[in-house]
């Protein structure tokens, strides 16, 4: 079986302040979580705003350097001592998704600039095998590549972009894709487009993706393992739907209870003061 | 009771005029929690835009009215022209990103003394001020800090905090939660909760969140591409939806335990640019027929206190294709 994503005694700590009055945040915190398949799969990581869940997903993305341990994805030490592979053929393993794709392309550049860029630089793919490639890319999110070309980013809607920047992912045919709150900017009715994208590119193209989000339902509907991080540790990590449905750690237990659902509804606590 | 008749409000741009919300007419009676949900761009802000008074070019109140049910200083009934003189006061505003909406420059309690019409003795409102937001279960330091320096979950309770303040009738709160966690969100919407139950005042909430709706509203107003679709109360509304629309909107996110495939709802709103005819859902209904193209449903009573704008209201839906909950 290969180690589709392993880490070991991972560790960052941000130092905050100047001199006297510098503070430390660990953002993580000895995070050791290890998945080996033999098939590709969906791993969520789930918790609260400041719990590290995208200080994970930056240093599997080399733009954090951790300060201990290290990263394995599918065999290769992508992050920490020893890693090995060049830029190149890191970016060709690993491909991130970011929340806003309104940010991550530029207003002033058309989107397909972005697509041709990754197929030539990590690819390295250029004239009619770059097209080839970026056409068959926009085809596997549901997109044609006439209605994509020379178009600014305020000609699409935030599903659409969002589906592009999914495209742009796929060029290099990466075997793991980092996406970080990939839905949450996007419009309710339409997420599970997004969410059922990631589902078929597990299925039929074989990617494994790393979701991170605080959206425990999506987590669940999508994933074959999850990790509920806390204050930059992993509390609990298993098979998803084990841990959802019988969560063992208090702060498992806490997330989905808060979840506003349309079954129960939550119990009134104890009356608040009126001002004044 | 808030009446809403047949507001109109549009946009004016270069290319002629748009209509974000077509003719809606609704009331609300005091002393509850109206949620408002509906897809991006179906007019749930530009709604509430009208109802704070908020209305700048581009937008105008092409036709229609409001009545607020209460009068102002010279005992005249405020209507959408007079209520900026009742803002903060008796109709205030939570807005979506708090970050946005502080002054950054200005620690929060500078903030709070700032308000219109205050006491003029600073020390005096300071101390009320504490007061209040202790009874919240916000610490006083908080209240010496820089918005900057609070997280997102305290600085939107500081922002709950100002909009309560002073008692307000009517509270508009457009997407309060949405860019917080679970956790932090629970504890908001409880907040609110409580403390709409406490003065017995009105709270507007826009969510997309059909979950947050569920949890918090009495009441719950459905738009769909400027219209509104449907409106009755919460439990009404969740046990038994009369539009095919709310039935996809509740149904159409995945919950926990349920693994039964989802696949949103398939399609997008017309352009409101072009002519619109007949029902505006119909192209993406699957129940839609050649009536429904054809002829534009009104919002009628079906069930009382319950309305929805469809031809098929109430008959029973034909199973299959689509899954219902």
């Amino acid at each position: 079986m290969a180690v589709i994503l392993r880490t070991e005694g991972l560790n960052k700590v941000y130092r905050l302040g100047s001199f006297g009055r510098a503070r430390t945040i660990q953002a993580l915190n000895d995070v050791d979580i290890s998945v080996e398949s033999d098939n590709p799969v969906i791993i969520a990581v789930v918790g609260e705003s400041g719990s590290g869940k995208t200080t994970l997903a930056k240093t599997l993305l080399r733009l954090v350097e951790p300060t201990s341990g290290r990263a394995i994805v599918y065999d290769k030490v992508v992050a920490g001592r020893g890693a090995q592979p060049g830029k190149r053929e890191f970016l060709s393993s690993i491909q991130p998704i970011f929340q806003n794709p309104f940010e991550a392309f530029s207003r002033y550049r058309t989107v397909d600039a972005y697509l041709f860029e990754t197929a030539d630089r990590v690819a390295g793919l250029r004239g009619q095998a770059a097209e080839a490639a970026v056409e068959q890319a926009l085809a596997s999110v549901g997109l044609e590549f006439a209605d994509v070309v020379g178009k600014y980013t305020n000609q699409f809607s935030g599903g659409e972009l969002q589906r592009v920047s999914i495209a742009r992912a796929l060029i290099p045919q990466p075997s793991l894709i980092v996406a970080d709150e990939p839905v949450s900017m996007i419009d309710a009715s339409r997420r599970m487009i997004i969410i059922n994208l990631f589902k078929r590119l597990r299925d039929e193209a074989g990617r494994s993706f790393l979701y991170i989000t605080h959206d425990l339902a999506t987590a669940y509907y999508i994933s074959d393992f999850v990790a509920v991080m806390n204050k930059g540790q992993v509390v609990e990590f298993g098979a998803a739907r084990d841990v959802m449905s019988n969560p063992q750690h208090a702060y498992t237990r806490l997330l989905l209870g808060s979840i506003p659902t349309t079954r129960s509804r939550w119990r009134p606590r104890k009356a608040a003061a009126a001002p004044h | 009771m808030i009446r809403l008749n047949n507001v109109v409000a549009s946009y004016r741009t270069g290319r002629g005029s748009i209509n974000a919300v077509d003719g809606v007419t609704i009331e609300i009676p005091d002393g509850c929690i109206l949620g408002v949900a509906g897809e991006s761009g179906c007019g749930k802000s530009t709604l509430m835009k009208v109802l704070y008074g908020d209305i700048l070019s581009p937008m105008t109140l092409a036709s229609g009215s409001i009545e607020y049910g209460f009068v102002d200083r010279r005992g005249a009934p405020v209507t959408s022209h007079t209520v900026q003189q009742e803002w903060f006061r008796r109709v205030s505003y939570v807005p979506q990103s708090s970050m946005n909406s502080l002054n950054p420059v200005i620690r929060i309690s500078q903030q709070f003394i700032d308000f219109p019409g205050n006491d003029p003795d600073k020390r005096r409102v300071l101390e009320q001020v504490r007061a209040y937001i202790g009874k919240l279960g916000l610490p006083a330091e908080a209240l010496d800090a820089y918005p900057h320096q609070l997280s997102g979950g305290m600085r939107q309770r500081m922002m709950i905090a100002m909009a309560t303040f002073f008692q307000p009738e009517l509270i508009l709160a457009d997407e309060p939660t949405t860019a917080l966690d679970v956790v932090v969100q629970k504890e908001i919407l409880m907040l609110l909760m409580e403390l709409q139950e406490e003065m017995g005042n009105t709270i507007v909430l826009v969510s997309h969140d059909m979950g947050v709706h569920y949890q918090v509203t009495h009441r719950m107003l459905i738009m769909y591409a400027a219209k509104a679709v449907e409106y009755g109360d919460s439990d009404s509304v969740f046990e038994a939806p009369l539009h095919p629309y709310t039935r996809m909107l509740i149904s159409s996110l995945p919950t926990i335990g349920d693994d039964r495939a989802r696949d949103g709802i398939p399609g997008r709103p017309p352009s409101l640019w072009g002519e619109l005819r007949g029902c505006r859902f119909a192209d993406r209904c699957p129940f839609a027929t050649d009536r429904c193209r054809v002829e534009e449903p009104v919002l009628v009573e079906h069930r009382p206190g319950h309305f929805a704008a469809c031809h098929y209201a109430g008959a029973e839906m034909p199973s299959g294709g689509v899954q219902w909950q």
